[in-house]
Formats: structure tokens, C-alpha cells, sequence
């Protein structure tokens, strides 16, 4: 279907489906229902999952999933392909979020982005007392080296167990640095997506990804070494 | 090795910037530099790899399960939009 139509050039690279996104959004726009059961079966579980990242409880971001759906029908004329299909639904989901949250007065996590980058997290990447001590000839190198994973054979990473740990990791970080690890390392967006859609600078963002992903790191090497 | 890495980079650095070097987003100098000790370091080389590992792993949790209720619910929304 819909073949020999120009997509937009809107799609970023690597960024499989969108141009398929954009062919969807025209047969939309005519009122297609196919093509909105596609879109939805594609985006609805991730947008609920991405708003119980900003909202206090699963049934509120079920409903901000569906609010998100509204939005984008009612905005679908209005469209101009200036962002891929993705980041469009994505910023309609992240005000309908931030809209909710206001009504509700609740502390948002999005409060947390206007702070300092780090969001007043000094934690080191790696404990210190892995490192030798200042002074020694050696000050500032490994103890003793980390495992290498690469020893560890592929199924201990994939295995359910794993990343189920993984995941609960995610979940004990800090609101900024789990909604970007979130967005960039499991949704798979760019960073320039991340940024646009929080509304944070290029710094910021690397700074709480690091944080997160040196966290999940620290989490599963304890794991590995300890199973 | 002949040149000891100590002055240039230590490990208990490169963990800090290791994510920029992922990013791409350290200066050239800076980078080479990374590189330099990456060659001589092999405990810096296995966290390295640590860290790919860990976001490899994290990019397996996507789980895009419907719920059919919910598809449902969403087309009976569509077809209300539809007549307005």
C-alpha cells in the first residue's frame, strides 16, 4: 500500500519504521482506521511505559496513553513533518504528562531537569576503594581489574533473571537519569530526540545517562560476581 | 610498556568520561588520549566493554505487548473521532 509516495525527509537515520511511521500518518490523516490500529499497536504499550516514568501510578498512565492518542488525532491536520512521527507522539505524551502532573500538584519528575545537571548527584562512577589511593605510584588505577564479561557466557546476560535486575536498577534511579536511560538505552532515541522531547541541554543529558548507566553497570557486575 | 599512562589518564578518570567517549562527544585530544590508555590498560579495556555490555543488555527490555482491552478501547475512540 502506499508505495511510490515520497516519504518525508524528516526520518533520522537508523531509525527503522519512521519513514513507514510517515506513510501511516497520511493514510491517517484520510481517516484510515487500519492505520491507526498499526500506529497503535506499534507506540500504545511504550507510551504507557514511558508515562508511568512522569506519573504516580499505572491507571494514570494509562489514561495519559490514551489522552496521547486523542492528541494526536486531533492534532493530525495540524502535523508538518518537522519531527519524525515518533518524537511528535512522543511530545504530545511528555505535555500531556507534564499537564497532568500540574493538575495534580504532585512533585514531577520533570522539576528535577531545571536543577543542576546532575540533579545534585556527586556519586562517583565506580567506588573509589577500587582504585589505588593517592600516593601510591599507582594512584588512580584499578585495584584490580573488572570481570571480563567477555568470559561470561551470552545466556547470563540475556537470561530472564538478568534483566529483570536490570530493570529493577533502572527503576531505583532517580527520575531524570531514568527517564533518559529509559528513552535513549531502551527506546533506542537519539540523543537530539531525548533532548528536544525534555527540553535539556546536550551536556545534561550525557551527565545523567552516565550517572544511570554507570549505576546499572555497578548493579550487574555485583550480580555477575555474586551468582 | 615503555611510557607509564600514570601522568596521562587514570582509570579512576576515564570511568567519568567514558561515557562521553561512547557519546562521541570528547575533543579529539581528549579522545586520543582515552585511546592511549585503552592500548596500555587492560582493566580499563573490560570496563569498556562492561559498559557496552550493560547497554546492550538494557536495550533487550522493550516488551510491546498489547492489551487487547486497551486496543479495543482506543478503536472505539478512533471511530468516535471519525464522525465528529
Amino acid at each position: 500500500m502506499l508505495t511510490g509516495e515520497e516519504p518525508s525527509s524528516a526520518g533520522g537515520p537508523g531509525d527503522a519504521g519512521t519513514d513507514d511511521d510517515e506513510q501511516l500518518l497520511l493514510a491517517l490523516r484520510r481517516r484510515d482506521e487500519q492505520a491507526f490500529a498499526l500506529l497503535v499497536g506499534r507506540y500504545h504499550a511504550r507510551l504507557v511505559r514511558l508515562a508511568s516514568l512522569f506519573v504516580a501510578n499505572q491507571a494514570v498512565a494509562e489514561e495519559v496513553a490514551q489522552e496521547t492518542w486523542i492528541g494526536v488525532l486531533q492534532g493530525i491536520d495540524r502535523f508538518e513533518g518537522r519531527s519524525s512521527v515518533r518524537t511528535w507522539i512522543f511530545r504530545i505524551l511528555t505535555n500531556q504528562a507534564k499537564s497532568r502532573g500540574q493538575r495534580e500538584a504532585r512533585s514531577m519528575p520533570f522539576a528535577a531537569f531545571s536543577k543542576q545537571d546532575d540533579g545534585g548527584d556527586t556519586e562517583p562512577a565506580v567506588a573509589p576503594e577500587r582504585f589505588l589511593p593517592a600516593g601510591d605510584e599507582w594512584a588512580g588505577h584499578w585495584v584490580s581489574y573488572p570481570q571480563n564479561w567477555r568470559e561470561t557466557p551470552e545466556d547470563r546476560f540475556l537470561s530472564a533473571e538478568t534483566r529483570a535486575l536490570v530493570q529493577q536498577a533502572i527503576d531505583a534511579l532517580p527520575p531524570n537519569q531514568r527517564i533518559v536511560i529509559t528513552l535513549r538505552d531502551v527506546e533506542g532515541f537519539p540523543s537530539t530526540e531525548v533532548c528536544n522531547v525534555l527540553a535539556i541541554s546536550e551536556t545534561n543529558q550525557r551527565v545523567l545517562l552516565h550517572r544511570a548507566r554507570s549505576k546499572v553497570r555497578a548493579h550487574l557486575e555485583h550480580y555477575l560476581e555474586v551468582v | 610498556m615503555a611510557t607509564a599512562p600514570v601522568d596521562d589518564l587514570a582509570c579512576q578518570e576515564l570511568v567519568e568520561i567514558v561515557s562521553d567517549y561512547l557519546e562521541g562527544a570528547l575533543p579529539e585530544a581528549e579522545r586520543e588520549r582515552f585511546d592511549a590508555h585503552l592500548e596500555v590498560c587492560e582493566g580499563c579495556r573490560r570496563y569498556l566493554d562492561q559498559m557496552r555490555t550493560t547497554i546492550r543488555v538494557v536495550g533487550t527490555l522493550t516488551e510491546d505487548d498489547l492489551d487487547p482491552d486497551a486496543k479495543d478501547q482506543l478503536l472505539q475512540l478512533f471511530r468516535e473521532w471519525n464522525r465528529t
